[in-house]
């Protein structure tokens, strides 16, 4: 299937314009997850800066995969206490980034609320974890595996898994 | 390298005992994983639950306080559990040999040793003998080698310096009995430091320290010309049988590290020193203490590189043996 990335990231604009009035603080994890967040934050114009989280530290996997050698620092640039954060990822599959990225944000502080925005859902999902905002939805086969590729253009590739 | 015990037989990195042999690519990754972990230091929170179930021991048979105390605090931030042997207090005075110590605190789990020992080897020796799914740390072995110590500093380097390429590094003192200097010296040499320099009093410099592709200085201000980076060592007055030394005080006058030495050196030079240091004998309070110092700032980044060290380690490991 073809995906209209522009559609999908106007679909989020949209989604997130209800929010505005809390003026939510956008979280994008990295590294997908931040090229999104970077489209949307300029689209909606925000002031409030840009915040982005890797989540390496927090996964489930570490000790099946070890440390991913290609770790980046998280960047909140402000307290997120008592703030409405939306966290942004790239694709919704599994959840477990997701909960990775809930739980490294309550080691920052303790927000008002947390939404989720993804660019792509798709299904396979591993736990109790879904979207509030959601660009497009993809229906895949067990064995695919869809990827943002970016930062620019962004572009969507689906491969075979390989492990 | 034939035989190297440090990496395993897919590549992963299972003990981390040396700086000799380490590549720029393996040492750069460990700097960069670093980076995240000062982030982690910043937050409210200093805590990642990465090393969460796993056991390390710090088994110290020589004293210390900022390597135990970092190391210590390096785990906990990894989530790990942390105990601390020190020789005072352990079976060793009893007679117990190293390695029987070390096989009883293996049948209690352990994960991870962090050794310090007088002696050159007893990491390795240690490295040998432990099962599959067990790492070491060599926190200091001897005058061999303290690649921990060797890494912050590469860290610190970077930070202020950037470009290893174009800097020269000046390590200044007791070269002959510092670990810290040969791990720092095969560290740079990886990492392509334009001119490594090694200065101090012909009885403390190694013979033939120039095969560590080094150049000897045996004069404080000829060494320092032009350096962008001063390694100060501490006189390791407990390590000379035998006065290498003709006394602190002239020590101080040829080699100590005074504002009028330092300008010697380029003037955005930084002074870096692995601790403790003999204020008034290798350095000047007002150098220690001043602008260009970043002491302290080593021992900030010592946190998060051994941090990167014990991740890189504990991750992906082969499982335990099940007890039957």
């Amino acid at each position: 299937m073809t995906v209209d990335i522009e559609e999908a990231l106007a679909r989020m604009t949209d989604g997130l314009r209800a929010l505005a009035a809390r003026r939510p603080l956008l979280i994008g994890v990295l590294t997908g997850g931040a090229w999104v967040a970077e489209r949307l934050h300029s689209r909606l114009a925000l002031s409030e800066p840009l915040g982005n989280l890797d989540i390496s530290f927090y996964r489930d996997d570490f000790s099946r995969v070890g440390m991913n050698p290609q770790v980046k620092p998280s960047h909140l640039p402000i307290g997120i206490d008592g703030r409405h954060v939306v966290l942004i990822d790239d694709v919704l599959h599994t959840g477990r980034t997701v909960r990775a990225a809930l739980n490294e944000l309550f080691d920052y502080g303790r927000p008002a609320s947390i939404a989720l925005a993804v660019l792509i859902e798709r299904d396979g999902r591993e736990l109790p974890i879904q979207p509030d905002i959601v660009g497009v939805r993809m229906r895949l086969a067990a064995h695919e595996h869809v990827k943002l590729t970016g930062p620019d253009p962004l572009g969507i590739k689906i491969m075979e898994k390989t492990d | 390298m034939i035989g190297d015990i440090q990496v395993d037989a897919q590549g992963r990195r299972r003990h981390f005992l040396s700086t000799e042999g380490m590549s720029a690519d393996t040492i750069l990754g460990i700097l960069d994983t670093a980076e995240s972990f000062i982030s982690v230091g910043e937050r409210e929170i200093k805590k990642v639950p990465l090393l969460r179930g796993k056991t390390i021991v710090n088994l110290f048979f020589e004293a210390s306080t900022r390597t135990r105390t970092t190391f210590e605090i390096a785990g906990k931030r990894l989530s790990a559990d942390i105990i601390n042997i020190n020789t005072s207090v352990s079976a060793t005075q009893k007679g117990e040999s190293l390695l029987d110590t070390v096989r009883n605190l293996e049948a209690m789990h352990t994960d991870l040793f962090v050794v310090r020992h007088p002696l050159s080897g007893a990491a390795d020796l240690i490295a040998r003998s432990v099962p599959d799914h067990v790492h070491v740390v060599n926190a200091g072995d001897g005058r061999h080698a303290h690649p921990t110590q060797g890494l912050l500093d590469m860290f610190t380097i970077r930070r202020y310096k950037n470009d290893f390429a174009r800097l020269k590094v000046a390590i200044v003192g007791d070269i002959l009995h510092s670990r810290v200097a040969r791990s720092q010296i095969h560290a740079l040499t990886a990492l392509g430091t334009q001119e490594v320099r090694v200065i101090g009093p012909r009885s403390l410099l190694p013979a033939a320290i120039e095969r560590l592709g080094v150049r000897a200085f045996t004069d404080l201000d000829e060494g320092l010309h032009g350096a962008d980076v001063i390694i100060m060592l501490r006189l390791q007055t407990e390590r000379m049988n035998s006065a290498l030394i003709p006394g602190a005080r002239e020590y101080f006058d040829l080699y100590g590290l005074t504002p009028r030495r330092l300008r010697q050196a380029r003037p955005d030079a930084i002074v870096m020193h692995p601790g403790p240091m003999n204020r008034g004998i290798e350095i000047d309070s007002s150098v220690a203490d001043g602008p260009q110092s970043v002491i302290l700032p080593q021992v900030t980044n010592g946190i998060a590189v051994r941090m990167a060290i014990l991740a890189r380690l504990a991750g992906a490991t082969a499982s335990e043996p099940k007890t039957p």
